[in-house]
């Protein structure tokens, strides 16, 4: 009986990975941002006003990916439907000032493949992920990495429970006080080579929590990130997307 | 705020223990530190679903004479009372801080755990970083060969400062903030915070604005038992469970996606509306989606509930009686797991849920079978109210309506059913209106301590299915 109940699952189950992760769109997804081009009317501070983490600077209008929540408070500010979001997954930059978005900037690849970490990672990568005060939207979404839709495992990447076996040591949340002493130990258990990955708004910048008391981000400024993925939480695609990139796998 | 009765602390102890005994439940426990003094507020429900408030006020030196001793179900209340006003509680057995706010980096890690002297006996000691892409938390068991006698929990490791944050910005623009208390109760903790702003500023909504915030808080209930019962299932080594309804998750959270851009309903809530659409092409997507998870959840339900293996993994794992869970104050799923009927979508005065009711569910034996089970029949019963709440919409497209200013001298308490159990959000606004205290209290909070009790007697082995069995938030305990 079991046999067929069983059975009868996998046949629900169908075939569900994504094939091509590096062309896949999520419908409806808040991601990217577009900044319109040309000029904002004249000391109009809507949307820089309205933004929880101050991600908006103007004259000339920029948005930093690295603070943004993906809220849409500017959006519903804006009087002159300045900025939207599109649904692009792919946002993820190597450089911390590359996640600044300019109005009418050029589409631009922000995460170029160094041959160095291509040859040692493309083909394996072993990542440990730590929060640090993260609220579980981004570890599930990293957890989601890894199950059957976007079976990341294909690239030769996963998840390991130590960090002795990791060459990733991938952040969530602004990095509290309490977790600071733990974070810490994780990095050094590490062996080299190893790199840091700062995953959603919180990790790249504090985002919602800069400053807040129980936030201790002096880690960070002694070890800084070699990949940002930027998002409140980042969607699957996003991680998936940045580390591919920065690996050089196509 | 002026009507609510404040009491001399003496009395209002009294009070506190009189109502217990008379069978309301303590909703929520909390204090307001004033110079010497803290202000300290209590609220009960009765069985029928009233709320009642009553406030003391105690110097910080003198304090009171602990509830916890009498009503263990305050223990974590008390604790938290102390470590974040300082008054003086005498007669507590445990006050050990919960999230070590503004301490030294070095506090939580030098505080003692319990100790059991014994030859025989031994330690094992977990965290705060564990083996799986999860949050932080420190378990310390005390064991006798493979049995485990005692454990104890330490959290406060995702300890940010959101109540202090929440007081810092524009009370009316603060739900992207709220909806991180716990990340996979964004709806939850938006609608409560929502409710409670709109109630201050006397904006009243549409019925169809309640239907469609009640749409998002059973899709995220939808998503996350089934995210923990693929967990779970994960936990067991039956695979088949942990792919397929992890599977059903993915449609579930990228139904919400498509209604509000984000897989956790970021944005969905918003104060004086909402933040979803919904036009007509997507309407019959959702329904799809919805037919779909709900035809395929019977299978692998049917699968997983037959399945030997799981049986017997669960059944009698993790064993927390009725009466355990009503000392120790449980809520939520976990409560209706052991037999204790607390649903704040089944006491609702006026409302989506009370316009159209949604079958109650309960279980009794209280253990991670129980727990599974509980899990399973809520999923399939939001299921079916999805459907009739969709079948009966057309569209979501009320502006959201303007907030007036916040009315002076206000307490006010926003309860949500969440997924996990009952959200509560307590604000208080000063005599020129403003936001001056902002409790915030997730149901993980009173949850952990019957994780801790329920594994008791278990087997070591048994801690990961019983702790994703009861599925707590931790940031949401460290705020």
């Amino acid at each position: 009986m079991t046999l067929f109940k069983s059975l009868r699952v996998r046949l629900s189950q169908g075939t569900q990975y994504i094939p091509d992760l590096r062309g896949a769109v999520p419908s409806g997804f808040r991601g990217l941002p577009i900044l319109a081009v040309g000029a904002c009317g004249p000391e109009c501070n809507e949307c820089r006003a309205a933004c929880p983490t101050g991600a908006i600077a103007l004259d000339p209008l920029r948005l930093d990916l690295g603070r943004c929540v993906f809220c849409q408070a500017c959006v519903e500010a804006c009087p002159d439907e300045k900025i939207r979001f599109s649904s692009e997954p792919k946002m993820g930059a190597a450089r911390r000032e590359e996640l600044v978005l300019h109005s009418g900037a050029a589409e631009k690849t922000r995460v170029r493949a160094s041959a160095s970490f291509s040859r040692i990672f493309g083909r394996s990568l072993k990542m440990r992920q730590v929060s640090a005060g993260g609220c579980n939207a981004c570890e599930l979404e990293l957890n989601a990495i890894a199950n059957v839709n976007f079976d990341v495992q294909r690239f030769g990447i996963e998840w390991v429970a130590s960090p002795r076996h990791a060459d990733a040591l991938v952040l969530t949340g602004p990095l509290t006080r309490n977790m600071k002493a733990a974070v810490e130990l994780a990095w050094e258990a590490m062996p080299d080579p190893r790199f840091l990955v700062a995953v959603g708004a919180c990790a790249i910048s504090g985002g919602l929590y800069e400053g807040a008391p129980g936030v201790d981000r002096t880690f960070l400024e002694s070890v800084g990130p070699s990949l940002f993925v930027p998002g409140c939480p980042p969607h699957p695609l996003t991680f998936i997307n940045a580390v591919l990139d920065f690996l050089g796998v196509d | 705020m002026d009507a609510v009765p404040v009491l001399e602390t003496t009395a209002w102890r009294d009070d506190v223990l009189r109502r217990s005994r008379a069978g309301e439940r303590v909703l929520t426990l909390y204090g307001k530190r004033l110079e010497h003094e803290v202000s300290m507020t209590a609220a009960f429900r009765d069985e029928a679903g009233r709320v009642e408030i009553t406030r003391t006020r105690a110097t910080i030196e003198r304090g009171y004479h602990g509830l916890t001793s009498d009503l263990p179900a305050l223990h974590c209340f008390e604790r938290e009372l102390h470590e974040q006003t300082g008054v003086r509680i005498t007669a507590h057995p445990w006050l050990k801080p919960i999230r070590y706010e503004g301490q030294e980096p070095s506090a939580i890690s030098s505080y003692p755990f319990y100790k059991i002297e014994g030859k025989e006996l031994h330690e094992v000691a977990v965290g705060p970083i564990h083996a799986g892409v999860i949050e932080p938390g420190s378990f310390r068991f005390m064991c006798h060969g493979e049995q485990v006698h005692h454990l104890e929990i330490q959290l406060g490791y995702q300890h940010r400062g959101v109540e202090q944050r929440v007081l810092e910005g524009d009370p009316k623009r603060l739900a992207p903030l709220l909806e991180t208390v716990a990340g996979d109760s964004s709806i939850a903790h938006a609608w409560a915070y929502c409710a409670a702003i709109e109630s201050l500023s006397g904006c009243d909504l549409e019925i169809e604005t309640e239907f469609a915030r009640a749409v998002a808080l059973e899709l995220e209930r939808v998503a996350m038992h089934l995210s923990g019962l693929s967990g779970l299932s994960a936990d067991l080594g039956f695979l088949q469970g942990a792919t397929t309804y992890g599977r059903l998750r993915t449609t579930a959270i990228n139904t919400m996606m498509r209604l509000c851009g984000s897989r956790f309903g970021r944005g969905a809530v918003r104060p004086g509306g909402i933040g979803m659409v919904l036009p007509a092409g997507l309407l019959a997507d959702v329904r799809a989606n919805l037919g779909l998870v709900r035809e395929d959840l019977a299978v692998i339900n049917d699968c997983f509930l037959e399945s030997a293996t799981v049986q017997h993994r669960l059944r009698g794992t993790g064993m927390l009686s009725r009466a355990h869970a009503v000392e120790l104050g449980l809520v939520g799923m976990v409560a209706r797991a052991s037999g204790v009927a607390i649903d704040a979508r089944q006491q609702m005065l006026e409302g989506a849920y009370q316009v159209m009711p949604l079958e109650p569910q309960l279980q009794e034996d209280g253990d991670c079978w129980s727990r599974a089970r509980i899990r399973i029949a809520e999923l399939e019963a939001s299921l079916v109210w999805l459907q009739r709440c969709l079948a009966r919409c057309d569209t979501w497209d009320q502006p959201r309506k303007p907030l007036g200013a916040l009315a002076p001298s206000q307490l006010v308490l926003a309860l949500v059913e969440g997924w996990r159990g009952e959200v509560i959000h307590s604000i208080e606004t000063s005599k020129g209106g403003q936001l001056v205290h902002y409790k915030l209290q997730d149901p993980s909070f009173r949850n952990w301590m019957g994780l801790a009790i329920s594994v008791r007697q278990n087997e070591i082995a048994d801690f990961p299915i019983c702790n994703k069995s009861f599925d707590l938030s931790y940031c949401g305990n460290d705020l």
